[in-house]
């Protein structure tokens, strides 16, 4: 098999060239997507029969969650690729997708916390999703916080690519304690939240909503991994004769 | 480095003072020296032995002191209060897990000696759990009767934290092993290892309380037993990973 474009991936020239010409292929389409998401979710659903006009915080609400977990899960990726074939790129990779996915998991425990106000009559409620969305937020934090104490580069790729790694071993562990734990306390009888069957006109915006933060994660990504390459390669050769150009 | 030839000599004289030469030393043995190594140096310094369980019981006392003395009310917080002073007792006693081998070079003679890291490290945190863990299940009784737990709860509490202390080292092990070389870790250790020690503390506190109301705690028990089974499989590996990325 050529492996010849699998390595092409590993080199930082070829890789800023290519994420300065994909940001815009993803951008535009995430900008255009989320205003039709929002116009189709605030506008052109109908109020929920239940809900009312609250249960369109869901259109912000289910979409951060979701990427909260896909960016941990491509960040993890990006540093096991790191560590086992030494990639400079998947490192830098990892490191920008921290960030982006701590903001995600911010916001979804921000939404969460304004949906739940209306609808439970409390703002924060330790159900097992949104205790399991705070321990992510800690387990993002965490995986920062070893990055910035290590200085040197590599060590600090290396070091905390292998955190990325056992969290990604230990994320569904935590996830089934925290829903086993909660199941042993007495049903939160304010929530019956579930998961609505939404009819058409409201599942749509719900969906272009999600592939809007799914393309908007891939542009920011491709955005702070140009930064990340700026950085590490700010003494490199071919870095200057770009900038020249 | 300048001090290096050094504590190495001593390190290796340690290793080699039971096994002759290292080609002929199966991992076996050579984990047994290890352990052997760590509980010695331990009890060379028995002060340090003392804080962990000084720290646990005084974290205890906090509880009474804060909430209320009514042995009632009390009864009621008691497993989570012990588990929480448990989780912090052992998070404190992580810092002595690697930091003296680091520094006098120990770390690198047991990563050149040719036997397999993840058996040392796995050695080194047994010993680990033998100088803390255990002890911190043996006090702990001792904590939940001042709390107002039945005597009748005791063995399900000793062997709750028997078995959860061990998860809770091996955890323990791969924040420690990748916070090696930074200064001032303390803080950073906690964030990176309380996040992945909560199934422990959920299972732990759980069968705690089904022990302090009198009822089978077997259930939670056996999912703290598979945890610290999925922990002395995975976390080694984890931490020779660190420990060898630390010395590059």
């Amino acid at each position: 098999m050529n492996w010849t474009w699998f390595h092409r991936f590993a080199s930082p020239p070829h890789m800023y060239r290519l994420a300065r010409r994909l940001t815009p292929w993803f951008a535009w389409p995430a900008a255009v997507l989320i205003v039709v998401a929002l116009y189709g979710g605030l506008v052109l659903a109908p109020p929920d029969y239940q809900q009312g006009e609250g249960f369109r915080m869901i259109y912000v609400h289910a979409p951060t969650a979701w990427m909260s977990l896909m960016v941990y899960t491509t960040m993890a990726f990006a540093a096991a690729v790191g560590l086992i074939w030494r990639m400079k790129v998947a490192h830098a990779a990892a490191a920008a997708c921290a960030p982006i996915g701590a903001s995600f998991t911010f916001a979804a425990l921000v939404t969460g916390s304004l949906y739940g106000e209306p609808m439970w009559g409390t703002w924060w409620e330790w159900d097992p999703r949104l205790t399991s969305e705070l321990i992510l937020f800690f387990l993002y934090l965490g995986y920062m916080g070893l990055r910035g104490a290590i200085e040197d580069t590599q060590r600090a790729d290396r070091t905390s690519a292998v955190l990325a790694v056992v969290g990604v071993v230990n994320v569904p562990i935590i996830h089934y304690s925290v829903t086993w734990w909660n199941s042993l306390h007495q049903a939160p009888s304010v929530m019956r939240l579930g998961k609505p069957t939404l009819s058409g006109a409201m599942l749509w915006p719900l969906l272009a909503m999600l592939l809007a933060f799914t393309l908007l994660f891939v542009a920011l990504l491709l955005v702070r991994l140009r930064a990340e390459i700026l950085a590490r390669e700010r003494n490199a050769s071919w870095l200057r004769e770009e900038l020249a150009a | 480095m300048a001090e290096l030839p050094h504590s190495a000599l001593a390190a290796a004289g340690g290793l080699e003072a039971g096994s002759g030469d290292a080609q002929g030393t199966t991992v076996l043995a050579a984990a047994r020296l290890v352990l052997q190594r760590d509980l010695t140096l331990a009890f060379r310094r028995r002060g340090q032995l003392i804080q962990p369980l000084a720290f646990f019981a005084i974290v205890t006392m906090l509880f009474p002191l804060a909430i209320s003395p009514e042995l009632a009310r009390l009864r009621e917080v008691a497993a989570g209060v012990l588990w929480v002073a448990a989780l912090l007792a052992s998070l404190l006693a992580l810092e002595f897990l690697f930091r003296d081998d680091a520094y006098d070079g120990t770390l690198e003679q047991y990563a050149l000696s040719g036997q397999p890291l993840t058996g040392l490290m796995f050695a080194k945190t047994a010993a680990h759990w033998l100088l803390t863990g255990l002890p911190l299940a043996l006090i702990a009784p001792l904590a939940a009767l001042s709390l107002g737990a039945p005597p009748a709860a005791i063995p399900g509490i000793l062997a709750s934290l028997a078995v959860g202390t061990v998860a809770l080292s091996l955890i323990g092990s791969i924040g420690a092993a990748l916070t090696l070389g930074i200064r001032r870790s303390g803080v950073l250790l906690a964030l990176l290892t309380l996040p992945l020690s909560l199934p422990v503390l959920i299972f732990g506190a759980r069968a705690s309380e089904l022990a302090i109301r009198g009822e089978s705690i077997v259930a939670p028990l056996e999912l703290l037993g598979a945890l610290a089974v999925l922990g002395v499989t995975l976390a080694p590996l984890a931490s020779a990973a660190a420990v060898r990325i630390s010395l590059e």
